[in-house]
């Protein structure tokens, strides 16, 4: 498989088998009654990554996040921070801070007195808390709000004075539940990028908790998808997108087109899958599925929609009807019912203003894409 | 025409708690006021003078010129007022504190309590009101007394050899008053602990503090207006406290309600009472200012 997710970054630990863990959960297990929040997980974090944990609401992540902080224990195995193990060390000792999803900021405090509130507990010097709380304004732009109190900040503002609250200690790792969750969409895409940069420069690790997928996908370095209490998949966000290990995965991040088959036939590395609807599909078989039924997983952006079937035999084409158009701006989205009724979903950048759309409503279309557009799933 | 029925109507709306205000508490005040004012007499009202204005304007005046402080003058002069005051406030200053100290783990734990538990504990700190305040002081009686419940079971455990007295005592007092008064202590303290937000402790634990710390630099400090309320609904009452010192104190006990009953009923003096109970009620008027304006700065912050 041709190598993903290398476009942003040489920094990848965890393809070097000599790099240590930084944060690992061992064959985590965490109950509340009769209920598995966390069930046998493991999972590895690397120094200085930028590690996100998505998944949907009551999926676990949460609860891995408050077990790392200490606000709860694993029922069994264990976590380990930088080669030590975090059992019994209550959240007071632990060289780790949370921003928390409602920011958790200190009403009777001033901005300033919450951001030195961590340090004093550590008794430093109190020339030093000035000095450190003065940058850690600056770092997030609040020089002037010093003396405010929560009550009188914005939302937005109040998102960085808890960033600041809890990088200021230069904690070993940084977690944060949900931190863009309760900011307009706008807002929230600006803060991704800050919370970005902000991890790059003060070289921390950072671990975060998230429900949305574009906020995992622009800021992480590596996803893990949670779902039941269990990690699905760890991979870089181009991985998670291009190379999903499962349907689930396929199907929880972006939209994407599921064709059902059996094996029909194998060739050099490629199968083809016989489809309820008598269409072969062509495929590069990665995951080197074995006989019966397989899944075919396609993104619609690498479907191209035609109103002529495909002159080149090597494409897969697949002919149906035109059921609705969908036009976003920025590119226009097709679903096209095959004869089985499935609809399957085509989306085509519009790179110029001004082009006539040869196809409508009801109208034949084809539908084309090469081998390697999408992914084999045996599950 | 419709606005102007709206703004009479408005004003109307205001009107009525002023006029409440008026006619069952200046009222009544002023009348008390008068009394204080006047001189014992043997005679329907026990004193004089009285007004009356059927015998003519000149009477009424003169009536006015009658009125004296003298029954302050004499509240100064004799120690046994002033004891009196000082140690009902002293009194009602302990149980608010001890009230507080029993109060506020009670309401801490209320308001950690899982959801479903906690209509039910509310429930049991109000459940006392049903039953009538007297008998349940009667009851202390019962428990305190010389051979009551618990020396029995004192004396049956083996930790004392002979009955303690209580009954009678201070101790009593203060007993019954942390008793009697603890729901008024509890429930404002419920309602801001309740509010709190305890990710908030979270956070102060993430930041490195012991439970104990985040409890004295988070807790307690949002918790101050709950605070001032508790202690004000039950330091303001318990200085008046009348019952409570005349049943479980004993006949030395020097309390204000204990020395306003006597003047009323024992010596039938109408005016030294009255004036007892002006200066009472601005010994209480200094601590509600207070209260409120405690209560204003608390707004002001916006919590």
């Amino acid at each position: 498989m041709k190598s993903l997710g290398s476009i942003r970054r040489s920094f990848a630990p965890w393809t070097d088998p000599n790099a240590k863990p930084f944060i690992s959960f061992e064959n985590v297990t965490k109950r509340f009654g009769d209920f598995t929040a966390v069930d046998n997980l493991s999972l590895h974090v690397y120094e200085r990554e930028f590690f996100a944990l998505l998944g949907a609401s009551g999926c676990g992540k949460s609860t891995l996040l408050r077990m790392l902080a200490g606000f709860e224990q694993p029922s069994s195995g264990r976590i380990l921070l930088d080669g030590q193990d975090l059992a019994g060390i209550p959240p007071y000792r632990r060289p780790v801070n949370m921003m928390f999803q409602s920011y958790a900021l200190f009403p009777h405090m001033t901005v300033e007195k919450n951001i030195a509130y961590g340090l004093k507990q550590d008794g430093m010097a109190k020339a030093d808390i000035e000095t450190r709380v003065a940058e850690m304004l600056k770092l997030v732009k609040l020089e002037q709000f010093a003396r405010r109190k929560p009550h009188q900040l914005s939302g937005g503002q109040r998102q960085r004075v808890a960033l600041a609250r809890s990088v200021a200690k230069r904690p070993k790792v940084l977690l944060l539940d949900e931190p863009l969750g309760a900011l307009d969409k706008k807002l929230r895409e600006e803060t991704q990028f800050e919370l970005m940069d902000l991890q790059q420069q003060l070289g921390l690790t950072f671990m975060v908790v998230t429900h949305d997928q574009e906020e995992a996908m622009t800021m992480a370095d590596r996803i893990a998808i949670m779902d039941k209490g269990k990690v699905i998949q760890v991979a870089t966000p181009a991985e998670v997108y291009e190379a999903p290990s499962s349907r689930f995965v396929a199907d929880f991040v972006g939209s994407v087109n599921i064709f059902e088959g059996r094996v029909a036939g194998r060739d050099e590395g490629r199968i083809e899958i016989a489809t309820a609807d008598g269409v072969t599909i062509r495929a590069d078989d990665a995951n080197a599925a074995g006989q019966g039924t397989v899944w075919y997983a396609v993104r619609p952006e690498k479907i191209r929609i035609s109103s002529k079937r495909p002159e080149n035999p090597a494409l897969n084409a697949i002919e149906g009807e035109v059921w609705d158009i969908g036009y976003l701006g920025d590119m226009t989205v097709y679903n096209v019912k095959l004869a089985s009724g499935q609809i399957v979903r085509s989306s085509e950048l519009n790179r110029h203003r001004t082009s006539e759309d040869p196809l409508t409503w009801n109208d034949r279309a084809w539908l084309t894409f090469p081998a390697d557009a999408g992914v084999v799933l045996t599950r | 025409m419709n606005r102007l029925v709206a703004a009479i109507a408005s004003r109307l709306t205001i009107i009525i708690p002023y006029l409440w205000l008026l006619v069952f508490f200046l009222v009544p005040f002023l009348i008390v006021f008068k009394i204080s004012l006047s001189f014992t007499a043997i005679s329907m009202p026990p004193y004089t003078p009285t007004f009356d204005l059927s015998e003519g304007w000149t009477t009424f005046t003169e009536a006015f010129s009658e009125l004296s402080f003298e029954n302050y003058l004499w509240l100064w002069d004799d120690a046994l007022y002033f004891n009196a005051y000082l140690t009902s406030v002293w009194i009602a200053a302990v149980s608010t504190l001890l009230a507080l100290l029993v109060g506020y783990p009670m309401a801490y734990a209320m308001a950690r309590a899982p959801d479903s538990l906690r209509p039910l504990l509310l429930m049991l700190v109000i459940l006392p009101f049903w039953t009538s305040f007297l008998i349940r002081v009667y009851a202390w009686i019962g428990i305190l007394k010389p051979e009551g419940l618990l020396n029995q079971f004192l004396l049956w455990l083996g930790v004392i050899d002979a009955p303690l007295v209580i009954t009678g005592t201070y101790t009593a007092i203060y007993i019954g008053i942390v008793y009697s008064y603890l729901p008024f202590m509890v429930l404002p303290l419920y309602a801001t602990l309740e509010k709190m937000d305890f990710s908030l402790i979270e956070a102060a634990q993430d930041l490195g503090s012991t439970p104990a710390g985040a409890f004295w630099k988070i807790t307690v400090p949002l918790s101050v207006p709950g605070i001032v309320a508790g202690c004000m609904l039950v330091f303001i009452p318990a200085v008046g406290e009348f019952v409570i010192p005349d049943l479980l104190g004993g006949s030395q006990t020097l309390m204000i309600g204990k020395t306003l009953w006597n003047e009323f009923f024992a010596n039938r003096d109408w005016p030294v009472a009255s004036a007892v109970a002006i200066v009472l009620l601005l010994v209480l008027v200094v601590p509600i200012m207070f209260f409120q304006q405690a209560q204003a700065k608390a707004q002001e912050r916006g919590r």
